[in-house]
Order: C-alpha cells, then structure tokens, then sequence
C-alpha cells in the first residue's frame, strides 16, 4: 500500500478494495534507450488475477513498461532501467534473479503472432521442454493438450498437431502464442497489442480467452483500441509522453477519469 | 581523319543534339512546361539517343566488318601461284603485305615513289623507319600493299560519311518529332530497360559461350578416348609421349582425380563448416555493435588474400609443421624419428583450404542468421529460454536452410580450387585413402595438362576439356542445389 500516492490510497479505501493483492510493483520506474528517456518515474501496481490495460498515443512508453516486467529490454542494446519492480516480493532487477526464471513466471504475447516454424506440438512444447516440466511423452502430451486447451484452441487443431504453426491463420497463430505461454505455467502473462493484427472475429476470440485467463493468471495488456481496454480489463493505467497520467478502475477510467488528458484522449481529441 | 576524331565529332553532335532538344522543348512549351508530355531534358536526351546510338552501332559494324572485306579483297589480287599456297602461308603474306602498307605511309612521298618504282630498297629503307619486314618482299606484295592502302582509305572514307550521314538524319529525324504531346520519357526510359538487358545477357551469353567452348573440344576428346574409360578409369596417366603413337595414348581415369578432389574438399569443409559457423553465431548473436565493425571487415579480408597465398602458407609453413610434428610423435611413441605426415599431403592442402573458405561460411551464414526475425528469437526469449537455447533451438533451426545452402555454395568453391592444391598437396594422382599421403585435384592436372607447348588434336591436352566440363558441371549442380534450398528457405517467412 505505502507504494501507491496518497490519492490513490484514498481512492482504494473509497472504493473498500483494501484487500487487494498486488502481484507486481513497479516504483519510479524510468528507462533510457541511450541518451534518450522513454519512461519518467513511473509509478504502477499490477493487481493479481485482473487484467490491466495500458492505453496511450503512440510512443507513450506504454510497450516499454510492459517490456519492463518481465526484463525483454535487457535484449535492445543501449537499454537502460532504473527503479525497482517486484514480482511478489523479488526484485526482479536484482542482480540475484535469473532472467530465465523471472521470464518462466512472466510470460509474453506479442504484437504479430511469432509462431516457431516448428509443428504446434512442438510450439507448446518449446517452453515446457525448457524448463524441464514434463517427465515422459505422456506427461508432455498433457502439457500440451491442457494448454491448447486453455487458448481455446484444442478443437480446431487436435488432429493436425504435427502440422507447421505457421500455417494456422492469424487468430490461430496469436492463439497458439498464447497457449505457448501459459504452457510454462506463468504467474503473469504480458500482452504486447495482442490483437493488432487481427481481424474482428480472431479479435473477439483473443478477447474471450484473455477474460478467461483471469481466472488463473494476472494479465497485463498493452492496447491501442478503447474499447478492447474497456472490454477486458479492470483496471487501466493512461501513458502519455512517458509518463503514467493516471491509473484507475476501468469503469470509472472511461466514464469520468480524474486527469483532462484521459479524458481527451478517450474522447479522441489526441492521439 | 582517324577513328578518335571521329569519336568527338560524335561526341560534339551528341551535345549539340541534346542541347538542341531540350531547346526545342522548351520553345514549343512556351513557357508552360506542364503542357508538354516530359520534361524537357527527356526531349534532349531522346534526340541525343536518336543521333549517337544508329552511329554508334554503324560505326561498330564498319569497323568490325571492313578489315574483312579489305582482306578478302586484297588476297584475290594475289597471284595464282600464292593462291594455291596452303592456308598458313597465305595468312603469312598477306601480314607481310599489312606491314608494307603500314610502311609506306610512313614513308615520304618521294621516297615511295622511289620504293614503288623499285628504284630504292624497300627492306632497309622502312627498317630505317621502325617498321620490320620479314623477309624481302616480292614485287606482287608492293602492288598488293597499294591496294590495300587504297581500299582502307576508300573504307574509312565510307565509314565517316556514312556515320555522320546517320547521326546527323537521326539527330534531324528526333528533332522533327519533339511534339507537346510525344511521349520522349517513356522513349528514353525504353532505351535505359534495353541497356539494362543488354548488360544482363552479356554475362549469361559468355557462360553459354564458354561452355559450348568447353564442349566442342571435350567431344573431340571422347572420340579418342571412350567416355566410359574416361568417368570410370581408375588410373590416370596420360603420357605425354609423341602424340599420335598407338602406343601413347595413356590412361585417362577420372577417378583418382575426383577422390582427391573430394577428399581434400572434404577436409576442407571439415575445418571451415565449424569454425565459420560458430564464428557466425557469435558474431550475429553475441557480438557487440563496437566488435562485430571491427571483426566482420578482418574476417571478410580473409576472403581477399589471393589464394596462390595461402599456397606459399602451405608449402613453407604448415606442410613442414605438420611432418616436423609427426615425426616428433612418432618418436615418443615408437621411438623411431621417422614422420608420418608427409610435407605435401591432403591434409596441409584441405587445412589450408578450410582456413581459406572460413569467411565465406561465416559471411553467407551470419547474414542467413541475422536474417532470422527478431520476433521469433523475442518468443522463445520471453518463454524464458537462455540465448543459446534460443540459438540452438529456434535460430539455427529456422536458419539451417540457408546455412546448407552457405555451405554447398562453399563446397563448389572447395571443389573449383587450384592452386592451394598445387603447392600444399602435390600432383601425384593417386587412389589411396591416408590423409597424410600427397593426393590431387581434377583442377591441378586441367593446369598440368595445359601447360607448355599445345597442340590441340592429342587426347593428352583436350582431356583438359573434359575435366573441365564435368567439372563445371558437378559446381552447376551443387549451386543450382544450393539456390533451391535457399529460395525453399525464404518462403518461409515472406
């Protein structure tokens, strides 16, 4: 709690959500890519088993926060973080953590599906593998039906397991993703604009499958449209010229934000 | 007026026509260049095409086609009795007769009036000039030595009126045609596409042209020799004794020489397959920006040194290593100083030919790598595989195509290589399995073969056709094998 502002401490009690658990803090978070500086001191929690949107104009730094969260800027050169996050009570930038491990418990989905060219057992089985969280064929097969499952997308691709990933459609391509991701078991699963390349029908089902993953995983999505932030998130946090303006109840956010910038921006005056 | 000179007249009219042109344009626009087709330096640059290109190519034709003429012309004045001569010694005088006509504009005009007359020696006088004669000249080739000096100033003549007749109509024709509403850009551009394919075919026709060079000759060959005892014969030896002799006619296998060009091409993929490819993944993985500048250019100037260098590599440094260093292991071992790695050996020559072929491997690889897409090295990275994970499983998987591809592009140029071979594994022919036995290429015995004093009919020298052809034919198959799997590969992604 004493991570949060004092207005937003009052907002908490306001609305009795005190009990809620933060899965990730993230404290005077700021990035640098060389020179220049991406993200300004900014201040947000991640609460567990809810889906939080990140929304903002282009270039906000709403990408490079989520990226932050389970470490992906290590791999741009010239990347520098500072501040601290936690995952649960490690710091996940301490120089104990294995990226490995931290990347095990946050998973990702990105922006265009990124299938391995491999078959789509061996997709879902990439991570597992890995990590060496299946003892036998049996076991893996399991794995990997379960987390077809799970995406919703055991029905369509159970009798061609062993055909390429890449030769699924978009939607099923970004499903499969996910399905990769929540093989390896993740605590959090980021979501980098997870249905920008998708059409509608494909949109709606990432949507439902990202509503039903709450249940099991804590979720953070990064969205360009509105109403996909309006639709399946619970709480929204608003980035603009790398900085967090406000960070509030998904309800509220979009009826009657505190900060004027949300406001336009929702409203489409920028952007 | 010689040819140079002609050549800037061309150049001038080309100027004067562009300048002409764009002139034009401008005056029929009257100032509003919007209401004419192209701008108006297409317009130049239609009437400048229309005046340089039918002379150019007239020009061309002239000169390539009127020494001919000029020769035939000058060789039927020749008397019976050189006429009967055989096609040689023909040949022979009528090079004398150049000569002469070449002499006598040398010469004064009294002085040729003496020579003509027969009045003055003709051999000392032109010597005193710098031009050489042969022998002493007969007095049908002074006569014929007039004609020809005749017929090449008729020619030239002929040859300047008529290119300027051409550059200047088609200058006159181009001009004519300039219209607010002619299309000069889509004229132009048509000229630039020709130029283009013209360039292109050139290097396809010359590989069309040197194989059926290769072939005729190679036909010939197996005349001689049966084509079976040729790509089955175990023995080569092809005796350069008296060609002709029955009993000359050597042995002509090709299969010693394919061993050794494989084995050693073997070794040498050996060595450089590993090295270049870790080198690959090292420098497109793990390599800094800073580093990757600085090694990437050192590594490719590997692939620069000529390789008669890595020859002398071979032959004075790593061919005496290796036999001082077996010698030195044969003795700990069974006490007996006595090498068991020959200096010239298959093993110097595909080591050094390995380290020669490193930078192509790690070159075609590390672009085959890079190409890989980020965003599949971000999956697997953000499942929580460590890099080399990531590598191992995804990059090289996703790039194993194109590194096959890398590496049988890299085989042909094992296969293709001379004169490594020449100085580091010797020209013994032989079928034998020792790595530290001196062996030999096809590549080196097409040298060997072609070397000194030739006569093209003996079946010892056109067998150099045949090694060539098929060794042409074994790189054509490996590249064309290696730009399928390549353009399998990139399929994949686009």
């Amino acid at each position: 709690m004493n991570m949060m502002s004092e207005a937003a401490v009052e907002k908490a009690l306001e609305q009795k959500m005190s009990d809620v658990s933060h899965k990730m803090i993230g404290k005077d978070v700021s990035v640098y890519y060389g020179e220049k500086r991406a993200l300004f001191d900014v201040n947000l929690n991640v609460r567990e088993n809810t889906v939080t949107a990140l929304i903002g104009p282009s270039g906000c730094g709403k990408s490079t926060f989520l990226r932050c969260l389970n470490r992906m800027n290590d791999t741009i050169e010239n990347c520098r973080v500072t501040g601290k996050i936690t995952l649960d009570t490690d710091d996940i930038y301490d120089k104990e953590i294995d990226v490995v491990e931290l990347r095990a418990r946050v998973g990702m989905v990105f922006q265009k599906p990124n299938p391995f060219p491999k078959s789509i057992y061996e997709n879902i089985a990439y991570g597992p593998r890995i990590h060496g969280l299946a003892r036998n064929k049996a076991d893996m097969d399991q794995v990997v039906e379960a987390s077809l499952q799970r995406a919703g997308l055991w029905s369509e691709v159970k009798d061609r397991l062993h055909e390429s990933g890449t030769g699924l459609s978009g939607g099923q391509q970004q499903r499969l993703c996910i399905a990769r991701a929540v093989a390896v078991s993740p605590e959090v699963i980021l979501m980098d604009e997870p249905c920008s390349a998708l059409d509608p029908i494909a949109t709606a089902k990432v949507e439902e499958l990202i509503h039903e993953l709450r249940a099991n995983y804590t979720i953070v999505i990064v969205t360009h449209s509105m109403q996909q932030a309006a639709r399946v998130s619970q709480r929204t946090a608003m980035f603009h010229l790398g900085q967090l303006v406000e960070e509030n109840d998904t309800d509220k956010m979009f009826t009657n934000p505190d900060d004027q910038r949300t406001q336009d921006y929702i409203m489409g005056r920028f952007g | 007026m010689n040819t140079s000179i002609l050549l800037l007249i061309l150049a001038l009219i080309g100027i004067a026509s562009y300048l002409a042109g764009t002139r034009r344009a401008v005056a029929l626009a009257g100032g509003r260049s919007s209401d004419m087709h192209s701008r108006p330096g297409y317009y130049g640059s239609y009437v400048l095409i229309w005046a340089l290109l039918p002379a150019a190519l007239v020009l061309a034709l002239w000169l390539a086609i009127s020494p001919l003429l000029v020769n035939s012309a000058v060789r039927s004045e020749f008397p019976e009795e050189v006429r009967a001569q055989p096609q040689a010694s023909q040949s022979l005088a009528y090079g004398m007769v150049s000569t002469i006509a070449r002499g006598l504009q040398v010469l004064t005009p009294e002085e040729r009036e003496q020579v003509t007359a027969g009045t003055a020696d003709v051999r000392p006088l032109l010597a005193s000039r710098g031009v050489a004669i042969a022998g002493d000249p007969e007095p049908y080739m002074m006569e014929a030595a007039q004609t020809l000096n005749g017929l090449s100033a008729t020619s030239r003549f002929g040859m300047i009126a008529t290119v300027l007749a051409v550059a200047i109509g088609g200058l006159l024709l181009a001009y004519r045609r300039i219209a607010p509403r002619f299309r000069a850009r889509n004229q132009v551009e048509k000229v630039i596409l020709g130029a283009l394919v013209v360039a292109s075919s050139i290097a396809i026709l010359t590989t069309v042209g040197i194989v059926f060079s290769m072939l005729s000759e190679a036909i010939q060959f197996f005349t001689m020799v049966p084509a079976s005892e040729f790509f089955f014969g175990t023995v080569w030896d092809p005796r350069f004794a008296a060609a002709g002799a029955a009993d000359s006619a050597g042995q002509f296998g090709l299969i010693p020489l394919l061993a050794g060009t494989l084995y050693i091409g073997a070794v040498a993929m050996a060595v450089a397959v590993p090295v270049g490819l870790f080198s690959a993944i090292y420098m497109a993985e793990y390599a800094s920006p800073r580093f990757r500048s600085v090694a990437k250019p050192l590594l490719e100037v590997l692939a620069g040194i000529p390789t008669i260098v890595y020859g002398f590599f071979a032959l004075t440094t790593v061919g005496p290593f290796l036999r001082d260093i077996s010698a030195q292991i044969n003795e700990l071992a069974t006490g007996n100083y006595q090498n068991f790695i020959q200096a010239q050996s298959v093993i110097t020559a595909g080591f050094v030919m390995g380290i020669m072929l490193i930078p192509y491997v790690s070159s075609l690889s590390d672009d085959i790598i890079t190409a890989v897409p980020r965003a599949l090295r971000d999956g697997s990275l953000g499942l929580g595989a460590t890099k080399s994970e990531t590598i191992k499983r995804v990059v090289l998987p996703a790039a194993l195509p194109g590194i096959v591809g890398a590496i049988l592009m890299t085989a042909s140029r094992a296969i293709g290589e001379t004169m490594i071979v020449v100085l580091a594994a010797g020209v013994a022919a032989r079928m034998q399995f020792d790595p530290f036995e001196p062996m030999t290429t096809v590549t080196v015995k097409i040298v060997s073969q072609l070397t000194g004093d030739l006569e093209f009919t003996s079946p010892q020298t056109l067998v150099a056709f045949a090694l060539g052809i098929t060794l042409f034919t074994i790189t054509l198959c490996l590249n064309i094998y290696a730009l399928y799997i390549v353009r399998k590969y990139r399929e994949q992604y686009e």
